[in-house]
């Protein structure tokens, strides 16, 4: 283990590394603060140039990306009350009323140590945890890993869709389908390609996350009307204040960030939940924890009610990295993204990734911890100038959305096809939004689609077309049975609403 | 009876599993492989049931939060043109060349969205794209087909 920390620090400390790693908290600050383009957008306008790096830089450019724009979302909760990203909606509960009480100099301090602090504990843990958990998931088999990857869309449609899982499996369902488009792997056997050349490659991975996110976010703003920048135009370098903490505000965080980083990143760790529950659960678990006085101060600027959220989304987007170097299984939209980077690049993440690839295993978890540093020394004092950065009018900004969008694929096809297939999903998409069907799971699905088929096909060619694969091993069975629970009590809550209201 | 949105879409996605389930059956697959137990079509004919099972479940079942869109206050013509816009950057990007398509794409959009500064609307289309265009070349060693440029002289 010590040789593997030691090739990831060398590889990301490299210069080119370490500027990548730069860039991308840089970017994804500025990315994550408009409300509405989060890390997933931010990832998905970065993909196609990390094609032009080696894999530990490209992965090493994309975790940079996502640490900003998750700190970028924070600065957007915190000075302008407009959340980002949902994992960060609930620093805005104590942030905002800080910053209303001439502290948001102070609220963007708190918000940077907590997710420094967070995301370093939860580095730690995930060096501890992801090869121990490497190697006892070499003892898992195609129908568990089968059962792994339903279990992982149902949780994200379950717990990441807030309350529209039927939504979020119809979503799951559609990038299933659109993953099934092209040749079959093993057959060569063209599918649902119309007798269209273009089509027998499949749909590209970052055509459709460019679709879904970059594209139809653009035109959901113009569709509503919406100028995400408006609000940071008001905002005037002298209003900040200072960015100092006495040391009564040191000592409460120091109670608060332990606690807040183990929750967040086990709930990290867990398929589907990620930032945003475990930074309502650190809210809430925090409130139990203080005194009565502190608890009054809940939702009119606590430092504590600001500083658990925080380190809780930074130790779940560290934890959100386990599923998915270990097994291969992303748990969240945003990791989704990631793992279909990593297959862009021909490399498969899962147990075999630490013993094959240690330098891309160890490079991303080292690299995270540089990402937190730079965010500490390099976002703090400017984030003053990145928010005047974000005037920019949307005049600019969503020609530029489109611009980059249709050039990524461009640049990946040099061909007409891709650019309208794009067009065409981000269009179905934005409806789609405007209706409240989650986007993650589609992502989610469309990446897991190819993998999924290739597990069920060895399970079922090994049980002889049986499906008692899915409860033979007492592991499989576990995790059939949970998404089981999870399927049944989500219809179960439907059905009882539909009671309720007649 | 009132139908609201949500549920014409499950509707419409219903009608899409059904058609994909019927494509599913179709597909061709090797005559030795049409008795094995998994084959190309298996895993489609199982993604259209799930998709027919869950949007007919969408269907039957009431909206635990039903989504209320105003479509006065969508700007439904803007979002229309600016679609037509890119599509017409597609159409062109090939035949007329990058650095030509991508600069009058970002021109017309910056206008069309009530920009009207037009000293950062030429800063923002022409130099932007030519340094961009550069920055891929000598940086990434990404080489974009401009027959525009080529004509001119100025690429290889």
């Amino acid at each position: 283990m010590i040789e593997g920390i030691l090739i990831g620090i060398k590889t990301a400390l490299s210069f080119q590394n370490l500027l990548m790693v730069m860039i991308g908290c840089f970017a994804g600050t500025i990315i994550g603060m408009l409300p509405g383009l989060g890390p997933m957008t931010a990832i998905a306008l970065m993909i196609p140039i990390t094609y032009g790096f080696d894999p530990a830089t490209g992965l090493i450019l994309m975790a940079g990306v996502y640490y900003g724009a998750v700190f970028g979302g924070s600065t957007s909760s915190i000075l302008i009350n407009a959340p980002g990203v949902p994992g960060t909606v609930a620093t805005s509960f104590d942030g905002y009323p800080m910053a209303q009480q001439g502290k948001a100099g102070k609220a963007l301090a708190i918000a940077a140590y907590s997710s420094f602090a967070g995301g370093t504990i939860a580095a730690i843990f995930l060096l501890i945890a992801a090869p121990s958990l490497s190697k006892v998931s070499l003892s898992f088999r195609s129908p568990d890993y089968f059962g792994l990857m339903i279990l992982g869309l149902t949780a994200v449609a379950a717990f990441s869709s807030k309350g529209n899982f039927l939504k979020a499996m119809m979503m799951c369902v559609f990038g299933l389908m659109l993953a099934s488009v092209g040749q079959d792997t093993l057959s060569d056997i063209p599918r649902f390609t119309f007798n269209t050349m273009n089509l027998s490659d499949g749909i590209s991975f970052v055509l459709v996350v460019m679709a879904t996110f970059a594209m139809s976010e653009a035109l959901t703003i113009i569709l509503k009307g919406n100028d995400p920048t408006k609000a940071a135009k008001q905002i005037s370098l002298t209003e900040l204040g200072s960015i100092k903490l006495n040391t009564d505000e040191t000592k409460k965080m120091a109670k608060t960030i332990p606690r807040s980083s183990i929750l967040g990143f086990i709930v990290g760790v867990l398929p589907g939940a990620g930032a945003t529950i475990a930074s309502f659960l650190a809210y809430g678990m925090e409130r139990n924890f203080v005194d009565e006085e502190e608890k009054q101060k809940f939702g009119k600027g606590s430092v504590q009610g600001l500083s658990a959220p925080e380190t809780a989304n930074n130790a779940a987007c560290s934890g959100a990295f386990v599923p998915l170097l270990t097994l291969g299984i992303p748990g969240s939209g945003t990791t989704a993204v990631m793992l279909g980077a990593l297959l862009g690049f021909g490399i498969q993440p899962g147990p075999r990734l630490y013993e094959t690839n240690p330098e891309i295993f160890w490079s991303v978890i080292m690299s995270m911890y540089i990402g937190m540093v730079v965010l500490l020394i390099l976002n703090l004092p400017l984030i003053p100038y990145i928010a005047r950065i974000l005037a920019v009018p949307r005049t600019f900004l969503i020609p530029m959305i489109l611009f980059f969008s249709v050039t990524g694929i461009y640049l990946m096809s040099f061909n007409n096809f891709d650019i309208f297939l794009m067009i065409g999903i981000a269009v179905v998409a934005t409806i789609l939004r405007l209706y409240d069907f989650p986007m993650p799971p589609l992502i989610l699905a469309f990446v897991l689609g190819g993998l999924m088929e290739e597990n069920l096909r060895r399970s079922l060619l090994i049980s002889d077309g049986s499906w008692t694969f899915l409860w033979d091993r007492p592991l499989t069975l576990c995790i059939m049975i949970t998404i089981f629970l999870i399927v049944v009590w989500q219809i179960y809550n439907s059905y009882l609403k539909k009671k309720k209201t007649l | 009876m009132k139908i609201n949105s949500v549920k014409i879409i499950s509707l419409l996605f219903f009608v899409l599993s059904t058609f994909y389930l019927y494509t599913a059956h179709q597909i061709q697959v090797f005559s030795f492989d049409e008795n094995a137990p998994f084959n190309a079509k298996t895993f489609p004919i199982y993604l259209g049931y799930a998709g027919m099972f869950f949007s007919g479940l969408k269907l039957v079942l009431p909206d635990q939060k039903p989504v209320e869109v105003d479509a006065k206050y969508l700007e439904f013509k803007k979002t229309i043109l600016l679609v037509l816009a890119v599509i017409f950057y597609g159409i062109t990007i090939l035949k007329v060349g990058f650095f030509l398509s991508t600069s009058l794409f970002l021109v017309f959009s910056y206008y069309f969205l009530g920009e009207r500064r037009w000293k950062l609307i030429l800063i923002f289309s022409f130099p932007f794209v030519a340094i961009f265009m550069y920055l891929l070349h000598s940086v990434l060693q990404v080489y974009l087909r401009d027959p525009l440029l080529k004509y001119i002289g100025i690429m290889g």
